[in-house]
């Protein structure tokens, strides 16, 4: 195996040791530096990541590629070992993208205790990359744990006036997950007769019982992250109390790594039995498809129902995988991307309208267009796109599960298509209270419009929500090969 | 026999202990001429005196085994990487208290040698190859901290704590020397290797051996402080001088290890299947009962007295494994668990002051307004205890439960993880006071570099632990397999 140059180190630590350097130079009196810094270190992070995109062979189906390979922990054969698919890489470009954006959007908004809250961002960046990453479960878990402590802190400093409550919430129904699994690996480990390397994980046999606890285990871990339909309940909380740039972070990123740790984990690991519990996995995304889609609807709170939209949208990328098709799990794929470009936007809108009125009730707006219409344009252009409207991301990834689904049973792919009435329902309902109509009130009446930096990423959003619309097939490309290698993997079986 | 055998080479296994010794009785009598304005020089004496044995102790780390006075003391890998870990512990105890002791009062000729004769019962239970040496070195240690945690005197809390200390103390100590005596009755000898290799013998008698090693285990429990053992752990953190606290709570942690692989690992290593299941019924209900309680606390020390006790269930985990793999982890375990203990009442010594304890979870509230970088050393030591990674308690706890599981015990190594997961909630709640409520009373830190420096220090090097663990590991992997 030919070591290059270690670029997913560089994409891993990069940001950290940026995050660091923001700490260093901060100060809380002027946190013009803090700020600078930051945005060099989030530009120079996405920059970093590029080659893995260009130097992207899909010439050699799923192999690992970029791989670095060291010794970590002698003793227990736990390595640092680092590579990609066509899984994880779009993952970690998403990742690096969205840093970027959260460093722009915090500007003018986040005034106390910048350097920390900017170090926590760029720390948090780097760690998910090293999650996205990682081939080694004890690596995956350091950086799947460590990840839990930034955004600890995001949501419990930053939030809004519940943000104890929610972080505190947030971290042990992840922590309570993620122990099992810890719990699986270990088990793995003396299977395996001392192996960490998650490739060795899924060549090695085991019985149907074992299967399915080690599914079971590493599902309470992922099902949190995701969430899955019922242990979603920390999530609303969450991101109802996170700052803005928390509440994209976690949208956009955090819940794929759980969608990531399926097919990376529970699927090529448990053959067996993700064929057994496929049922189950099915139903439980059936419902937060529809309960939550329903849930959603009947949201006061931008946020929350933002949240819950997310939820509702996760459930399609489960329930692509456990379709066991190419369809399925490229259109579960292709919606987690679009969903961290159209979640983010959604989440980067409501903190617009949130830093000009200091209220997040839909209740409190009415008639926006009317002073923002530049505004009013992209929040209805990402609305559309979160409905699911062709031409736009959204449309790509629903439509493939769809696809997926039809050929699997037809009553899957009817109640999936269900999302597409009561996401269009719930987000242009809330669209037509917010934005249309006449203007509700003096705030509404005192709003400006969005200024260049809020432009920026409102624009870079909207181009990407409308590429991977009209054009998704570089993303297809590089994912492809590796869904039909997973495929071919989880339909032989382990059983022997 | 023995005095046609002697010489002065036998000495040099034990010539750290019998430096220290020496130290110390400096020590008792340079005080009594040193005036009040000079007890720093007695101060800095006695932290050179431990640094010098730890450099001592440290040059004779990986020569090989060498058993000496007639089979009674033993200086082998294990024992040299254990007295320099407890020397340093030592060392820094007393550099943490220094300021909090002065201006009580109490950093007097008593507290330093009482500190040094402490150092000198962990070093010889840690030497121990005799059943009279493990418990004479038992008592030097407990006897000292007996009388330290009473040096309080105008203290009703400390009195009470130093009599509750030394009641379940000697009864521990009590239990020990029945089960020993029935060891004895059971194989004829005291000598841990003569133990070990009769008792597989024809000639030992079984039931004598199990009933001996019952009181032992207890024995070992009340020292380690395992549920359903522990009741002093808690009154003894909170009535002792923080110091005392810290002293009580570092490094003899690393002589008790070293005492239960001498009597178990050692001298009992036949009859694993019987104590194993012993320990295990200790570790699960240590760890689930410590991690409980642990919620209910207001106060920091009696919190970290509870969080202790679920710690010293996990080391358990790692001892009961009975294997190599197992004891290695323990010891990685328990040089980690010094090590943030040291930190996290290295804390509250900080931000103690004259008349002010900052004892209570309160006092720690909106530390990060006052100081990012003290709030982030006790962010890194409080994740560090709940087993978060980075930091390096989880390794270590990845470590004793890998060993767990290998022996079998794969129920409860489920249980602790889920455990963990309650512990992690009232570790959250300290980082939640300190990151996310503003202050509300006055928040002072010792000025002290020394301290400031070296506690610093301490989180580095919990974190680094965490991030490059592979040579401690091996070191401990390495003394293991070179001593047993």
């Amino acid at each position: 195996m030919a070591q290059g140059f270690p670029i997913l180190s560089l994409v891993t630590w990069l940001p950290i040791a940026f995050g660091v350097a923001v700490l260093a130079v901060g100060n809380d009196r002027n946190p013009a530096p803090a700020r600078w810094t930051a945005l060099v270190g989030a530009i120079l992070g996405f920059l970093a990541c590029l080659p893995l995109w260009t130097g992207f062979s899909t010439a050699t189906g799923g192999a690992m590629q970029f791989e670095e390979l060291a010794p970590w922990i002698p003793l227990f054969n736990v390595n640092y070992h680092l590579g990609v698919d066509g899984i994880s890489m779009p993952l970690i470009a998403l990742n690096s993208f969205m840093t970027v954006l959260v460093v722009v959007a915090h500007w003018e908004v986040v005034t106390d205790k910048v350097a920390q809250y900017l170090a926590a961002f760029l720390v948090m960046s780097g760690l998910i990359n090293g999650t996205f990453a990682a081939l080694d479960a004890i690596l995956f878990y350091v950086f799947f744990e460590a990840m839990l402590i930034p955004m600890f802190l995001i949501i419990g400093v930053w939030g809004g006036p519940n943000r104890v409550y929610a972080a505190v919430k947030f971290f042990l129904y992840t922590l309570l997950g993620s122990l099992l699994m810890l719990a699986a690996f270990v088990y793995l480990y003396h299977q395996t007769n001392g192996s960490f390397e998650i490739l060795d994980y899924h060549k090695v046999p085991l019985g149907m019982t074992a299967q399915v606890l080690v599914f079971l285990a590493m599902f309470m871990s992922f099902a949190v992250k995701v969430p899955m339909w019922p242990v979603h309940t920390w999530l609303p909380d969450a991101h109802v109390e996170a700052p803005t740039g928390g509440s994209v972070i976690l949208a956009a990123i955090t819940l794929k790594i759980g969608a990531y740790g399926f097919l990376r984990f529970n699927m090529p690991i448990a053959p067996d039995a993700s064929h057994a519990l496929a049922g189950f996995m099915i139903t439980l995304s059936l419902v937060a498809v529809v309960y939550i889609g329903l849930v959603a609807l009947a949201q006061s709170d931008m946020k929350k129902l933002i949240a819950y939209s997310s939820i509702s949208h996760m459930g399609f990328v489960t329930l692509g995988f456990f379709l066991f098709n190419a369809d399925g799990v490229l259109g579960g794929l292709i919606q987690m991307v679009s969903h961290g470009f159209v979640s983010a936007a959604m989440f980067l809108c409501v903190g617009v309208l949130y830093d000009r009125v200091h209220s997040r009730n839909i209740a409190d707006y009415g008639g926006v267009a009317n002073t923002m219409p530049v505004f009013a344009a992209f929040f209805v252009l990402f609305a559309m796109a979160n409905s699911g409207l062709p031409a736009t991301s959204g449309f790509v990834g629903e439509f493939f599960v769809i696809m997926g689904a039809v050929k699997v049973n037809f009553w899957y792919a009817f109640l999936a298509a269900t999302t597409l009435v009561f996401g269009a329902a719930y987000t242009l309902w809330m669209v037509k209270r917010v934005i249309y109509g006449e203007v509700a009130n003096d705030n509404v009446a005192a709003l400006r419009d969005v200024n260049t930096r809020e432009l920026v990423f409102l624009v870079l959003l909207a181009a990407c929500v409308l590429a991977m619309g009209v054009y998704p097939k570089p993303f297809a490309d590089v994912m492809n090969p590796t869904i039909l290698d997973l495929l071919k993997h989880v339909a032989t079986s382990k059983l022997s | 026999m023995n005095s046609a055998t002697f010489s002065l080479a036998t000495l040099a296994p034990a010539v750290p202990e019998m430096a220290l010794l020496a130290f110390v009785s400096v020590l008792l009598v340079g005080d009594l001429f040193v005036s009040e304005r000079g007890r720093h020089v007695t101060f800095w004496f006695a932290v050179a005196s431990l640094l010098g044995t730890a450099a001592l102790a440290a040059q004779m780390v990986g020569s090989p085994t060498v058993v000496t006075f007639s089979g009674m003391f033993v200086a082998d890998p294990l024992s040299q990487v254990l007295k320099v870990a407890a020397l340093l512990a030592v060392a820094v105890t007393l550099v943490y208290g220094r300021v909090y002791l002065q201006l009580r009062d109490l950093l007097r000729g008593e507290f330093l040698s009482l500190t040094l004769f402490a150092t000198l019962g962990m070093m010889v239970m840690i030497s121990a190859h005799h059943f009279l040496t493990l418990y004479l070195g038992l008592e030097i240690l407990a006897l000292s901290l007996y009388a330290m945690v009473a040096l309080q005197r105008e203290s009703v809390r400390a009195t009470e704590a130093a009599m509750k200390y030394f009641v379940l103390g000697a009864l521990a100590s009590g239990m020990l020397l029945y089960g020993m005596s029935m060891l004895y009755g059971a194989t004829g000898s005291l000598d841990i290797a003569r133990v070990a290799t009769s008792l597989g013998t024809a000639g030992s008698s079984r039931t004598l051996a199990v009933f001996g090693l019952v009181f032992i285990v207890a024995g070992i429990a009340f020292k380690l402080g395992a549920v359903p053992f522990h009741m002093w752990v808690p009154d003894i953190y909170h009535g002792a001088a923080t110091p005392a606290t810290l002293l009580i709570g570092s490094a003899p942690k690393i002589a008790a290890f070293a005492f239960v692989l001498r009597l178990l690992a050692q001298a009992l290593g036949g009859m694993g299947s019987d104590w194993q299941q012993m320990l295990a019924i200790l570790a699960a209900a240590s760890i689930g009962l410590g991690n409980l309680v642990a919620i209910a606390q207001t106060n920091l020390k009696r919190m970290l007295a509870y969080s202790t006790i679920s710690h010293m269930g996990f080391l358990l985990l790692g001892i009961l494994a009975g294997t190599d793999n197992g004891y290695g982890s323990a010891m990685f375990y328990v040089l980690t668990y010094v090590l943030m203990t040291l930190g996290a009442f290295g804390m509250i010594l900080l931000l103690s002051r004259a008349g002010f304890e900052a004892e209570e979870l309160e006092d720690l509230r909106g530390l990060n307004r006052h100081s990012r970088w003290y709030a982030f050393v006790m962010l890194v030591i409080v994740f560090s205890l709940a087993g978060i990674p980075p930091a390096v308690g989880f390794l270590a706890k990845l470590a004793v439960l890998q060993a767990a599981w290998e022996a079998g015990f794969g129920g409860l190594v489920v249980f602790a993880v889920l455990m963990s997961v309650v512990g992690a909630f009232y570790y959250l709640r300290l980082v939640k006071l300190m990151y996310m409520d503003e202050p509300a009373g006055e928040i002072t830190i010792a000025p002290r570099r020394d301290m400031r420096v070296l506690l610093s220090a301490n989180a580095l090097a919990v974190l680094a632990l965490g991030i490059v663990p592979a040579p401690l590991m091996d070191l401990c992997a390495r003394a293991i397999t070179a001593s047993l």
